[in-house]
């Protein structure tokens, strides 16, 4: 069998504090299959930041590798696409200008960048608002403007840090099925990381639920519900059943939250 | 009725003891929102105008009458008559030209000095973290005491002015520049190293973008530090300029020229400051925050 398209392996955190070795991470080991939309959910503090840190080559783990395409990819930077739980739109750009940054990084033309992007932004929602500074827009089109320079840098995996968590109900809505169609025209492969169960469910054709102390896996989870998927499969058993057993995993791993100083200790 | 029962009772319970006033707030005066009435903007400049006409015909008149000693304070006839002799016969436009010019140079140097190298300190901690201290201690240190050295390295013509008015922008730069280093979001460093960004390309398209309102909004400030140190050089010791007039009409008593070299000074300075503000304005919307 072929490579899967991302895989971590045997990857772990470690920090020393004053009070000893504190384990951030487990040894941790993950196959994302290309064109697979994966969600890892969990408490704070289970790790899911330092995993896409890891990933984007931002931290060294203190073990293991990434694999990407079965290659070695362990502390690069520009393999994969990765967004914030901020926008981070530069508010010098405009909205354009900020979208083709990835590009630009990677050595496109400026000229070429924007001839790229341009139909794309006109596609997906952000026709208008191009040669805007990014402080004219509403919390939800800069979350598209940000996406959207995620996923217009040449690479084949996204991993996308709880995009829509600041954003109201009714927009993130709105954004999950804007996503949805982005990854059905892009096939890239996604790992996403989100605290709502529901959205997750509605998103992913696999949830990784996650546990603290240390950050590791507890179970993966496979959404056996079809594509195109409609609002109204959330009311479906099988829809129902996945939410009450990541629920359940969820609230088993934090039975009385702790406070924070004691989890650091 | 059972509602207001309740409410009754917790008001009862709110204040502790007896049945609730329900009169209390009707005794009260009723106040209104204070108004104050602004005036149209040429009543203000009449005022202002009127002020200043005031002061000045107060001045005149009580040098006439004696009661302010002309030997000491001058009088407005007598200083209008120095400003135009100080134009049509004496230094006034090379003075200008002097001041000018070392103010400019210096205020130049010392901004783009001073900037870099705050934006340099973003490139590495330890390099900030040993320069660091030096610059608090020039920042500290008063920096005019150190003119008369000035002037003895660099001489008496306008290197030693430009001199003084850089060491005086500089710092100044080079503080504010770095406060915007420091106010940068690590989460956008993180933004470009994960788009697979080079140092150089974190530095040129985020931190001296980010940095740019910083470094601009120091320009006014700095214009006028530059003629500070430009006029005390030239107090010291020098051979043209408005601090030189000042100065050498202060030692020979010629008072009505003294006022007429501060005037000048405050109009080149007022030119220097709105031009300033002008290019500061445009900068800032340049660079569109």
């Amino acid at each position: 069998m072929a490579d899967p398209k991302l895989r971590i392996d045997q990857v772990s955190m470690a920090f020393p504090t004053p009070a000893g070795h504190y384990q951030a991470l487990a040894p941790i080991t993950l196959d994302v299959p290309e064109g697979c939309f994966l969600s890892l959910i969990g408490p704070s503090g289970c790790g899911k930041s330092t995993i896409f840190n890891i990933v984007a080559g931002l931290q060294e783990p203190t073990s293991g590798r990434v694999m990407i395409d079965g290659l070695d990819a362990t502390g690069t930077i520009g393999r994969v696409g990765y967004m914030l739980q901020k926008d981070l739109l530069l508010p010098w750009r405009s909205v354009l200008d900020n979208v083709v940054l990835g590009m630009e990084i990677q050595g496109v033309s400026i000229p070429a960048a924007r001839k790229r992007a341009l139909p794309l932004l006109r596609r997906y929602g952000l026709s208008g608002f191009e040669h805007l500074h990014p402080r004219a827009l509403s919390g939800g089109m800069r979350q598209r403007a940000a996406l959207l320079r995620t996923l217009l840098l040449d690479t084949d995996i996204i991993l996308l840090d709880e995009p829509f968590g600041a954003l109201d109900a009714q927009t993130k809505l709105k954004m999950q099925e804007w996503l949805l169609q982005l990854w059905s025209d892009f096939r890239k492969t996604v790992v996403f990381v989100t605290h709502d169960v529901e959205e997750a469910i509605f998103l992913s054709d696999e949830i990784v639920v996650m546990g603290t102390r240390p950050g590791r896996i507890v179970e993966t989870i496979t959404v056996p519900v079809g594509r195109p998927r409609e609002r109204t499969s959330a009311l479906s058993s099988e829809f129902i059943k996945i939410k009450e057993r990541c629920l359940a995993l969820l609230s088993a791993d934090a039975p009385n939250d702790a406070p924070l100083r004691e989890r650091a200790a | 009725m059972a509602l207001q029962d309740t409410v009754a009772g917790l008001n009862a319970v709110e204040t502790g003891s007896g049945p609730p006033d329900i009169h209390r707030q009707s005794t009260r005066p009723a106040r209104r929102l204070p108004v104050q009435r602004a005036w149209p903007a040429w009543a203000i400049i009449a005022t202002q105008l009127g002020i200043l006409a005031g002061v000045i015909a107060a001045w005149e008149i009580g040098a006439r009458i004696g009661l302010v000693d002309a030997f000491f304070w001058s009088q407005p006839s007598a200083i209008a008559r120095t400003l135009v002799i100080f134009f049509t016969e004496g230094d006034a436009w090379t003075d200008i030209a002097f001041t000018f010019q070392s103010t400019i140079i210096g205020f130049a140097l010392g901004t783009t000095a001073g900037s870099g190298l705050g934006l340099s300190f973003w490139w590495s901690r330890n390099y900030a973290a040993i320069v660091q201290p030096y610059i608090i201690c020039f920042e500290s240190l008063p920096k005019l005491a150190l003119a008369p050295l000035v002037i003895l390295v660099f001489g008496l013509g306008l290197a030693s002015k430009i001199a003084i008015a850089t060491a005086l922008t500089l710092v100044v730069s080079t503080l504010t520049a770095y406060a915007g280093v420091k106010a940068l979001d690590p989460d956008s460093e993180k933004l470009f190293y994960s788009l697979g960004a080079s140092r150089f390309q974190v530095f040129r398209k985020l931190v001296v973008p980010f940095s740019l309102p910083w470094i601009i909004s120091v320009l006014r400030v700095n214009i006028g530090l530059a003629l500070t140190g430009a006029i005390v050089g030239e107090f010291i010791a020098s051979q043209h300029g408005l601090g030189r007039a000042i100065l050498y009409a202060g030692q020979t008593y010629d008072i009505a020229l003294v006022w007429v070299a501060v005037l000048v000074l405050s109009t080149l300075s007022i030119v220097m400051y709105l031009a300033v503000s002008w290019v500061e304005a445009l900068l800032q919307k340049g660079v569109n925050r």
